[in-house]
């Protein structure tokens, strides 16, 4: 039996008086590649959002129902604490520029105050940058400024600082729609070997990201989850009309 | 067609001929008056100009140290308030620019922007120099605080305003609580816009008279209490350049000197620490 990591229950989402995110209910397991796909404005990023109460530092936004982590709502937890326990990986490559990339790999704990050796700082920053396909070409320039690197190392660099904190879940919010595709393909291989660690749950409007890199999709369009179902099932023989137009580019 | 071509050229050429001359000639006044005050201060500068304190009527020589010390710590009591003060207005007025209290508070600051000096100078002297009983360093500090805050405030809120979102959401997203966001990666990224800001604010107030004739009032002796008349480089520049005597005019231009050079140093060295600390976003 696999075992469920994060459960949303009749989960909505509000900015203001519009509801953007409409009864979500979904059940993600552990170590799982979830892509979550649809049209742009479908309340995709909203979804993921509320995951980790990002959603909330939006002036006027709010939301209803659960969010079960490990069986716990969030929404009963302390927000800095359920952050802390979820990585998130942002649509553009956003590292400190204040911070070296050494610095950036363990910035969730110089930021939060959390004191840690150096000899454990030097394992997490090795590990942390192995695990994200980067350590070998920034192993000689660590105390460099993270924002010289190119747009798809820094972006390895933002998933090397996500799982530097050890979560359990990592969100990546379309997290090649701003690279090049060589960047992309090496951000999208890397998925595969995260996926022993950890659950992913990749926001994109690229269809074919969905399809390469996930183990099971969910298609929101208009607020609404319309299908969620094994990836393949659902490019080869969608249940619903409008994940089949969707997918067939009647729509995008 | 041929014709017409030529024309445009001409007339870009003559435009560009226009602006460029205007930006020739707005650097004449500068150079102009910067060399005449060099021309008429640098040598009454020497070692006894600096560290003494100006001579009595009939005495030769004389110098400014009594007011080069009070210029000093009453810029130094000022900015201790004011920039504090003004940084933490500017990252309220930077992080919720849509509330009706940084709608307000951002209206006062640019009033207060607007504000003459001598005005400010009045209100202190009522609200301290009168309860007070007596001129103050202070009194001074407190009118040159005033005038120091709207740079600072609006400099610190115009330099976090260009850091992206992206920033603080990275910093949100670890579990950073937001002091520390604010603290530790919006401030430090934005450290080079807010201390030109600063500077530039020091640099302002350093040569207001206005405001310092009745709160510090002025001061021929070396004084170093904050409760009691201290001189200021601008002041000493006002009364010994309105005096009928050669020899203090002699010190007034000398102490312009030196205000002017501290002013420029200060833009100098702004310039090339804001360039060496400026995050590369």
């Amino acid at each position: 039996m696999e075992s469920t990591i994060v459960k949303a229950e009749n989960y909505n989402s509000y900015f203001g008086d519009n509801h953007v995110v409409k009864d979500v209910n979904i059940s993600i397991n552990k170590n799982e590649v979830i892509a979550v796909m649809g049209p742009s404005g479908c309340g995709k990023t909203t979804f993921l959002r509320g995951i980790n109460r990002m959603h909330e530092l939006i002036p006027n936004a709010t939301s209803k129902g659960k969010i079960l982590l490990d069986g716990e709502n969030v929404y009963d937890m302390n927000a800095i604490y359920v952050r802390s326990k979820i990585g998130m990986v942002f649509q553009r490559p956003n590292p400190f520029p204040n911070l070296s990339i050494y610095e950036n790999v363990v910035a969730g704990y110089l930021l939060n105050g959390i004191k840690i050796s150096k000899a454990d700082k030097d394992v997490i920053v090795e590990k942390s940058l192995t695990s994200a396909a980067l350590w070998k070409e920034v192993k000689d320039s660590l105390h460099k400024k993270g924002t010289f690197l190119s747009g798809g190392q820094q972006q390895r660099l933002c998933i090397a600082r996500a799982i530097a904190m050890q979560p359990e879940l990592i969100l990546f919010d379309e997290p090649t729609s701003a690279l090049d595709p060589i960047s992309t393909s090496s951000v999208e291989a890397l998925f595969h070997e995260l996926k022993a660690n950890y659950t992913l749950i990749i926001v994109t409007h690229n269809m074919q990201q969905a399809a390469r890199v996930s183990d099971r999709t969910a298609f929101f369009y208009m607020g609404e989850l319309v299908e969620f179902d094994d990836t393949k099932q659902m490019f080869t023989n969608p249940a619903d009309q409008r994940t089949q137009n969707y997918i067939t580019g009647r729509f995008s | 067609m041929e014709l017409n071509i030529r024309l445009r050229n001409t007339k870009s050429a003559i435009f560009k001929g226009i602006i460029v001359f205007f930006a020739f000639l707005i650097t004449v006044p500068l150079i102009v008056v910067l060399g005449y005050i060099i021309k008429q201060g640098i040598f009454q500068v020497n070692w006894h100009f600096l560290t003494s304190v100006p001579a009595p009527v009939g005495e030769t020589g004389g110098g400014i140290i009594n007011a080069l010390v009070g210029s000093f710590i009453m810029v130094m009591v000022a900015a201790v308030v004011a920039i504090p003060v003004g940084m933490a207005a500017g990252i309220y007025l930077s992080e919720n620019p849509r509330s009706k209290l940084a709608y307000y508070s951002g209206l006062c600051v640019d009033i207060l922007q607007g504000v003459p000096s001598i005005v400010v100078g009045i209100v202190v002297y009522f609200w301290i120099v009168k309860p007070l009983g007596t001129f103050s360093s202070l009194s001074g500090s407190a009118a040159l605080a005033i005038m120091m805050l709207p740079i600072v405030i609006r400099s610190t809120e115009q330099t976090l305003k260009m850091l992206p979102d992206s920033l603080k959401e990275a910093a949100l997203s670890l579990g950073v609580p937001y002091h520390r966001v604010i603290l530790k990666v919006i401030v430090p990224c934005g450290f080079a816009g807010i201390l030109s800001g600063i500077m530039l604010s020091i640099a302002r107030v350093i040569g207001e008279t206005a405001p310092l004739l009745f709160t510090a009032f002025g001061n021929p002796y070396l004084s170093y209490s904050l409760t009691k008349p201290m001189e200021s480089l601008p002041h000493l520049i006002f009364t010994y350049a309105t005096s009928p005597y050669d020899d203090w005019h002699n010190l007034a231009w000398g102490a312009s000197f030196i205000l002017l050079m501290f002013v420029l140093v200060l833009n100098i060295f702004t310039k090339v620490l804001t360039r060496k600390w400026k995050v590369q976003l």
